[in-house]
């Protein structure tokens, strides 16, 4: 992975020190509530309900071990000994003091890392496929390209103050795996018929109130020019995007406001001022930012191992954890294992400062001293033999990491709600812990197969709830929490948006609005198809006379 | 004096930034003696008048456009660029693409809702004067937010006070 050279180092350090002077001078009363609302933010600071909530950007979901162990000391030391993954790949502690934030900071940089750009109107943590570098399907390593654009995007000056956030997210895989088409910025990484390496740009993607599904404005921007296309897309923004209704301001509304051809337009005449320019990426630098991200030294191993099929074979609870949390690997004789953090027992995404220390562990021990954490809030060891499976398996069941649900109706993604978060309608944890109960049999979790559960508790859509397949928003009537189904909505390759099945429920009905869900699937499935494919083709009639009844079907069509 | 930050230094200022209708005719305008920033609209609306006297410049709020300008600036020693809220970064695309595309030498300045904090955002997209509104900060604190210019020491990317990015300025070590 990438380590920093004294230059990074220095930008990190600087920003230490900034950070400390600007806390200083707002506990001094220099500064006031609202001139230092947004310097916080741009460093992941928010104030919550219960104490500040802080950030770590974690560049595409890529930690050292090194990196764990310090966030391990973070959680122990400066908060209640836990952390949450967040859907944006990065690290966030729930109970820091103010005061001590620019200390954790200063922790932070020691090992390479920092909370900038975490939040605020600015371009925020890039974000990528987590199976980077490891997976079969992939064409081109995103992870150069991310910390290219990573160091371009940091600090940068033009656009510190955006219209509103700015999300860019790079695949370079088959399949996507980084939600392209919901971010501000989606590349797809590809080759032209002439081999050479390039991008195919999509903007105007977002969740948030208005989920739009991002438009190809280019469909091969040479690596090149990639910066200065970006830069041209983001002056384009940050001229014209509205700021006068905070809910209009993303580029997503400028590009529909515009058209995708009229906002193409602007965008390449613009970039034919910065086109060619200084900011055009050289082989050098390229070459120096990959070199990175070399293969790490595996050894020649035959593609199946001999031991691990035996102890599949002999252990059932073993082999299901293998069918489900470990995935294949490109190179014979490894695997992907994903440490599941969907342990019913605790917050989806949370991790605590002892698991965290053994998850460095295991990193060390068995994956080349890396790990990544992904969007659906679990983390990933990317290169372990298949001979260490079982090892390794036995020590992350010993201490919950071993749920063996990847994938499965219980592996949910939830934003932290309203627990923890002051923008939130509704609570969303306890939501995903009593559906988590309701489904707790695994052979049950089987039958029903690969389905994605999303729930945000509110529409900011942290919890990423319109591109589930079932998907949960937490809504406020009248002061009282309520819930919002929507289903069809995927990510991927066939990204869409979930479409509302009817009124919204209270929090104890849902595990069984669920339960009748999931009964109508069974009902309808045909040939062992997917959730999400069935509910393509019959359309969401079915799911909702399964959830209202016959009669509140007829009463809404009557009164419509 | 007012104070502001020119070329990375306190100075005195005596520059009057007029806000005005452009309807009303140059001879009513009476501007005052000395260097004044007068209102786009008026600008547009009197160039003829206003062309070549001395200390004259224009000042554009965060939504208008600096492209307006394009043929004038020559006869134009100075530009303020109004930040009506220091969170509007607009006015920052503006000093960039005056600088650059355009090529303007003369004084860009920042106005209005102008903290310590954005001092080097500004720099590095090629403000050379910084005007925090009167009264905000004493002069003590402003000698002392001088500081905030140099926040950073070497930035990644190419900008207006340094045109090329991190990558082609440095031998940087794999």
């Amino acid at each position: 992975m990438y380590r920093y050279d004294p230059y990074d180092q220095k930008i990190v350090d600087e920003r230490v020190a900034q950070f400390r002077d600007q806390t200083r001078r707002y506990l001094a009363g220099e500064l006031t509530d609202d001139e230092f609302r947004p310097l916080r933010l741009q460093n992941g600071l928010y104030i919550q309900r219960h104490a500040p909530m802080l950030r770590v950007a974690v560049p595409y979901g890529l930690l050292s071990s090194t990196q764990v162990r310090k966030l391990a000391h973070i959680a122990r030391t400066h908060d209640k000994g836990y952390a949450h993954i967040t859907t944006r790949q990065n690290v966030q502690f729930n109970w820091p003091e103010l005061k001590v934030v620019p200390e954790i900071l200063a922790e932070l940089a020691q090992v390479q890392m920092h909370a900038i750009q975490t939040s605020g109107a600015c371009i925020r943590n890039i974000t990528s496929d987590p199976f980077a570098g490891v997976a079969g399907d992939e064409y081109i390593d995103p992870r150069p390209w991310c910390e290219v654009l990573r160091q371009w995007s940091t600090f940068h000056p033009e656009f510190a103050f955006l219209p509103r956030k700015f999300k860019i997210a790079v695949n370079g895989a088959d399949q996507d795996r980084a939600v392209i088409q919901c971010h501000d910025i989606g590349l797809e990484l590809k080759r032209n018929a002439a081999g050479e390496i390039g991008f195919r740009v999509l903007v105007g993607g977002g969740m948030g109130r208005t989920p739009i599904i991002g438009e190809e404005i280019n469909d091969f921007v040479p690596w090149q020019h990639i910066i200065t296309y970006n830069e041209a897309i983001l002056r384009v923004y940050n001229r014209y995007g509205r700021r006068d209704n905070l809910y209009k301001a993303r580029i997503k509304i400028l590009v529909k406001a515009l058209g995708v051809a009229e906002f193409k337009r602007q965008v390449e005449e613009e970039w034919a001022f910065g086109k060619d320019g200084a900011n055009t990426l050289t082989e050098a630098e390229v070459a120096r930012v990959a070199a990175h991200f070399t293969t790490p030294a595996y050894e020649a191993l035959p593609g199946e191992d001999a031991g691990y099929a035996s102890q599949r074979a002999a252990n059932t609870a073993f082999a299901a954890w293998t069918r489900r949390n470990v995935l294949a690997h490109k190179v014979p004789g490894y695997a992907i294992v994903v440490l599941s953090l969907k342990n019913p027992a605790t917050a989806p995404g949370d991790i605590t400062a002892e698991q965290l220390d053994l998850v460095a562990e295991w990193a060390d021990a068995y994956s080349f001293g890396e790990v990544r954490a992904t969007h659906e809030q679990n983390l990933v060891l990317a290169d372990v033999k298949q001979a260490d499976l079982f090892a390794l398996w036995e020590k992350a069941r010993a201490t919950g990491l071993a749920t063996p649900t990847f994938g499965l109706l219980t592996d949910i993604i939830c934003c932290p709600g309203g627990d923890f978060c002051a923008l939130a309608n509704a609570k969303s944890i306890p939501i995903a812990n009593a559906i988590q109960a309701r489904f707790d049999d695994l052979d049950y979790l089987y039958d029903i197969g690969d389905i994605e559960l999303n729930i945000s508790g509110c529409m900011n859509s942290c919890g990423h709830h319109h591109v589930g397949h079932i998907g949960i928003l937490g809504v406020d009537k009248n002061g009282e929490e309520w819930y919002q189904v929507s289903l069809g909505g995927a990510q991927g390759n066939h990204t869409s948006i979930g479409k509302v099945i009817g009124r919204s429920f209270a929090a104890a009905e849902m595990p069984d609005v669920i339960s009748k869900i999931i009964d109508v699937y069974r009902a309808q499935r045909q040939d062992g198809e997917r959730f999400i494919d069935t509910v393509r083709r019959t359309g969401l009639d079915p799911f909702k006379l399964g959830v209202y009844g016959e009669a509140a079907i007829i009463e809404r069509k009557q009164h419509a | 004096m007012p104070k502001l930050i020119k070329n990375g230094r306190v100075i005195d200022d005596a520059a009057e930034i007029l806000v005005l209708d452009e309807v009303q005719g140059p001879e009513a305008l009476n501007l005052p003696d000395g260097p004044v920033f007068v209102p786009l609209a008026v600008w547009q609306a009197h160039k003829g008048a206003l062309s070549g006297r001395a200390g004259l410049g224009v000042w554009l709020d965060s939504s208008e456009s600096v492209d307006d300008l394009e043929g004038d600036l020559d006869s134009i020693g100075a530009i303020a660029l109004n930040f009506p809220k220091f969170t509007d970064g607009r006015a920052y695309s503006s000093a960039a693409l005056l600088r650059s595309r355009y090529a303007y030498t003369g004084e860009i300045r920042a106005i209005g809702d102008v903290l310590r904090d954005q001092f080097f955002f500004m720099q590095r997209c090629g403000f050379d004067a910084i005007q925090p509104k009167a009264g905000k900060y004493s002069d003590a604190q402003l000698e002392e937010a001088l500081a905030s210019l140099k926040d950073f020491s070497t930035p990644y990317q190419a900008a207006i006070d340094q045109p090329e990015p991190l990558f082609r300025r440095a031998q940087r070590a794999a």
